[in-house]
């Protein structure tokens, strides 16, 4: 599974993605995002405001509860400034 | 129409095509973004990154949820991401419907979800560096006046 970043997150961790594995237990993008926070203190540590960032799975914006079943790439976006 | 683009345009030339061959429209509305300067805190560059699948995707489903709200004949979308300096269009937003009121609000709804929905993030250029633009809470209020609804494009 991809995982990528944009904007000042992926600044902070130096990298705009990840190739991850995670185990088959994790039920949705939430457990996901808590399963990549526990395995990198970076991440754990720019996402301490999990609230203000917005999941998309497989270039689709979405809940935080949506089953991860099916996800080819999950991002991770920081508070969007277009417009 | 949705265009996603490093490209520079024309916002006339954009603003002709789009309301070309619409017997049945009686108003077009266009906003059109700028990059900005202002004396106090001069920048020389606007630097959009975005995430062109997700902004396609999220753009068309702000779109379809604008036009049938407001009855649109037709809206139409265009935003650059890369390097921008000022002076330089950023985006435009263009509505076509039969009055004027549904033009406007199309216009505004499409600008409100479009400031918080669409996966685009900026960066200012200025003599000191360069510094990531913060999200504006005005903005999230801006998009609560239509309920605020999101538009999860997950179907």
């Amino acid at each position: 599974m991809k995982i990528l970043y944009f904007a000042w997150l992926r600044e902070r961790l130096n990298r705009s993605s990840d190739d991850v594995s995670p185990p088959a237990d994790l039920a949705t993008l939430a457990d996901l995002v808590d399963w990549l926070r526990a395995n990198d203190e970076a991440l754990d540590f720019a996402m301490a405001n999990p609230a203000q960032f917005k999941l998309s799975k497989n270039a689709r914006l979405v809940p935080w509860d949506t089953p991860l079943a099916g996800a080819e790439t999950v991002a991770i976006l920081p508070p969007m400034t277009g417009g | 129409m949705i265009t996603i683009t490093k490209d520079p345009f024309d916002p006339g030339a954009l603003l002709t095509a789009f309301q070309a061959g619409h017997p049945h429209a009686g108003a077009a509305v266009t906003f059109t973004g700028m990059v900005r300067s202002v004396p106090g805190r001069p920048i020389s560059a606007l630097i959009l990154e975005c995430y062109p699948e997700l902004a396609q995707n999220q753009i068309a489903a702000i779109r379809a949820a604008a036009i049938a709200r407001f009855s649109l004949i037709d809206a139409a979308i265009l935003h650059r991401y890369g390097r921008l300096v000022p002076g330089e269009p950023i985006m435009q937003v263009m509505t076509l419907a039969a009055h004027r009121q549904a033009a406007f609000d199309g216009a505004q709804y499409l600008m409100d979800y479009l400031k918080t929905d669409a996966p685009f993030w900026k960066q200012e250029e200025t003599s000191e560096g360069v510094a990531w633009v913060e999200a504006k809470a005005a903005d999230d209020r801006a998009k609560e006046r239509w309920g605020g609804e999101d538009h999860p494009t997950s179907s």
